[in-house]
């Protein structure tokens, strides 16, 4: 029987919620709100919330000093390139790992967990020097395969999470029914999978898209993505938080419209297996 | 041949002529500041007089560009043909053979106007390694109707001891002014700047002749102590987390008495489109204490270098003396007034009587310049160069450590003392990593 809740305890748990969201959103409002500044509205004290003079200088700069499409394009190759290739090697990799598992399976599996907690500066000249011997520096190519590769464990992780979750009678049943293994993968595995393949591409494109520090590092000017060029607009001497706001607006919306849409499948991508 | 393949061929034609035959592109490095912004939209003057080079700018904040160029250079990457650098970076990076000497500048660049400090910073044996593109020393800018209303007088060199006095009786916390707005955040170019360069006019070193730290002893402790004083009893609320920008907003919105900083802040201070204040501001030199001849050193200057792996050298050259250049000076005069002409490079802007009459904080800018002698850091001997900051490089870790210890003792979290024990025990564990003395 299900248990009743109280309308009490259900406004508490509502508004506890809604202030949870609010203190979690508001740096994102704020930044918004100071793009429509001027410089010294930005810098006001007392900060002003809504009663300044709405503007869209600071737009209009950064529109004018960089070119945001170019950054905007670099993002998108990149992150949906690095998804891309990452779900080609992942999803096999998770597939085995799920219904064939071998002894040290899981060790495989932590160990390439423990790859994400190594700190990435520390390989940074080594891998500076392999991409200038390759040519790769400042090239597309180049940072989707780092980001696909820094990625690979979370992707492997989430793709064997949701591949578990699946009957392994399932995919007998098609074997016994003649199935070869890429038509088991492709015609039983994946359309059950579709949902956790989906939310895990979704969270690596954002994972992707945010990145900044090996996109910093490995770009100059044809293949920088928006982290450079948010990067840009923070200036050691002179006021520029509302252009900086600007900045950091253009480049979040893409991925925040993105997430808006997709919101139901990222929750169920985060919290799936949390609660059985 | 199809409609298709035929407007294929097309299209790549029309690319390739887009492009002028043989065209060099210079990829240019550097940081988010007013001048750098105004260069690059002025740089149409320097293609349309050198149609054969194409420029790509890549600005980046000051921080990730310095990591990002000292990686590309240490590996010789060869991605920048221009960079950005500061005057710390200058010599050490000459020293590695990093850089390029500037040995092929124009016969009318006029080497000699450069002022004599920001020149002898930027030449190790007497080569130039980098060009100044704007430069700035450290001085006190005031309110003039706040000194006048509380009885003080400040002068154009005052003692620490007066500014100290000063910052005490303009204090109004009822009327929400702090007497002096100091940096607070922890780097060793934000409240080490500053810091360091108040204990070299106190007469303090960072090293002595045998590379020991110095924080143990008493002109440090002089000058940690009123430094820690001033920011706690006569500073703005939360003045651990203030730097360069956030003191400035203060002062432009009429909330500090007194704010010691770089000379550049003078014209954003004085610009009445973004100051409260722009009307009352006086200047004055760097203080000393009383008996020290040492008006703190602090000299900067970002300046334009030339990566050794830059493949188009020539080209390069031509773009760094085009940007620092009498002539750029004249264009930016032209274009925005003489007011936004870069300031502290060249000896003949502060002749300039347009320019003078532009910036009332001209002479004082000259004059703190002039006093830098970065040879000298210190009336006491030092075995480094340098003035805010020591030419070393490590200096860049050890300066941001023993700035967290003055930071925290500005919000008052361990006292002066404690924070130069830690700084102490901190430098001289990081000295000898180091292998110093060498």
């Amino acid at each position: 029987m299900a248990r009743k809740v109280s309308t009490t305890r259900k406004a508490v748990m509502t508004a506890l919620a809604w202030g949870i969201a609010i203190v979690i959103f508001f740096p994102i409002l704020w930044t918004i709100l100071t793009s429509f500044k001027t410089e010294a509205d930005a810098i006001a004290s007392p900060p002003r919330f809504l009663d300044f003079d709405w503007t869209l200088q600071s737009y209009a700069e950064v529109q004018s000093r960089s070119n945001y499409f170019s950054h905007f394009l670099n993002s998108v190759i990149i992150a949906l390139g690095s998804t891309a290739v990452g779900l080609l090697v992942a999803i096999p990799a998770a597939w085995s790992m799920a219904f064939q598992p071998a002894r040290r399976t899981r060790d495989v599996l932590m160990w390439m967990l423990s790859t994400k907690m190594m700190p990435a500066v520390g390989v940074l000249i080594p891998i500076y020097i392999l991409f200038q011997r390759f040519g790769l520096l400042d090239s597309r190519v180049g940072v989707l395969v780092v980001l696909m590769l820094i990625n690979l464990p979370i992707i492997v992780w989430m793709l064997y999470t949701y591949f578990r979750e699946i009957p392994a009678e399932i995919l007998e049943a098609a074997r016994m029914d003649g199935a070869r293994l890429w038509d088991e993968i492709r015609h039983v595995l994946a359309p059950m999978a579709v949902p956790g393949i989906a939310s895990t591409a979704l969270l690596n494109v954002i994972l992707a898209w945010n990145e900044a520090f090996w996109t910093l590092n490995l770009t100059t000017a044809n293949a920088a993505p928006l982290t450079t060029f948010i990067a840009g607009y923070s200036s050691p001497e002179g006021l520029f938080y509302a252009k900086l706001s600007a900045a950091s607006t253009m480049a979040i919306a893409p991925i925040l419209i993105l997430g808006w849409f997709s919101q139901k499948q990222l929750v169920r991508g985060l919290t799936f297996g949390a609660v059985k | 041949m199809t409609y298709k393949m035929r407007a294929l061929m097309g299209a790549c034609a029309v690319s390739a002529l887009a492009v002028p035959v043989g065209a060099e592109t210079l990829t240019i490095a550097t940081v988010n500041n007013g001048d750098m912004i105004r260069m690059q939209k002025l740089a149409s003057d320097f293609t349309t007089k050198n149609p054969d080079i194409q420029l790509e700018w890549v600005t980046l904040e000051e921080n990730i560009l310095r990591q990002r160029v000292t990686t590309d250079i240490a590996t010789k990457g060869g991605q920048y043909d221009v960079v950005t650098v500061g005057n710390y970076e200058v010599p050490i990076w000459a020293r590695q053979n990093w850089l390029r000497p500037l040995d092929a500048l124009p016969a009318d660049y006029d080497t000699d106007d450069l002022l004599p400090a920001v020149r002898a910073a930027l030449s190790v044996d007497g080569k130039l390694y980098a060009a100044p593109f704007y430069g700035e020393s450290a001085m006190v800018m005031y309110r003039t109707d706040l000194a006048e209303k509380a009885g003080v007088t400040l002068g154009d060199s005052p003692t620490w001891a007066q500014v100290l006095d000063a910052a005490e009786k303009m204090t109004d916390r009822d009327a929400g002014i702090s007497g002096i707005c100091l940096r607070g955040k922890a780097g060793w170019g934000e409240n080490m700047a500053l810091l360091t360069a108040m204990a070299n006019s106190y007469g303090a070193s960072w090293f002595d002749a045998e590379w020991k730290p110095q924080f143990d002893q008493p002109e440090w402790k002089e000058a940690a102590t009123d430094y820690v004083n001033a920011i706690t009893r006569f500073g703005p609320p939360g003045a651990s987390s203030n730097g360069f920008n956030e003191n400035l907003a203060l002062f432009q919105q009429g909330k500090c008495g007194i704010w010691i900083d770089a000379t550049v802040a003078a014209s954003f201070v004085t610009d009445p489109g973004e100051s409260t204040v722009a009307d009352k501001v006086g200047f004055a030199q760097f203080p000393n204490k009383e008996g020290v001849d040492n008006h703190g050193n602090w000299l900067w200057s970002w300046n334009l270098g030339i990566p050794a792996s830059t493949d188009a050298p020539e080209a390069a050259e031509k773009f760094v003396a085009w940007a620092t250049s009498k002539d750029y000076t004249n264009l930016v005069a032209t274009e925005e007034g003489w007011r936004a002409a870069p300031p502290g490079t060249r000896t003949s802007l502060y002749e300039n009587a347009d320019y003078k009459a532009e910036a009332p904080f001209a002479d004082m800018t000259l004059m703190s310049m002039n006093a830098a002698t970065p040879d000298k850091p210190s009336v006491k001997d030092t075995p480094y160069t340098g003035g805010q900051f020591v030419a070393i490089p490590e200096f860049q870790a050890i300066g941001t450590a023993v700035g967290q210890q003055f930071s925290a003792a500005a919000a008052g979290q361990v006292s002066p003392d404690q924070a130069l024990t830690q700084a102490q025990a901190l430098a001289t564990r990081e000295m000898a990593k180091a292998g110093y003395p060498k």
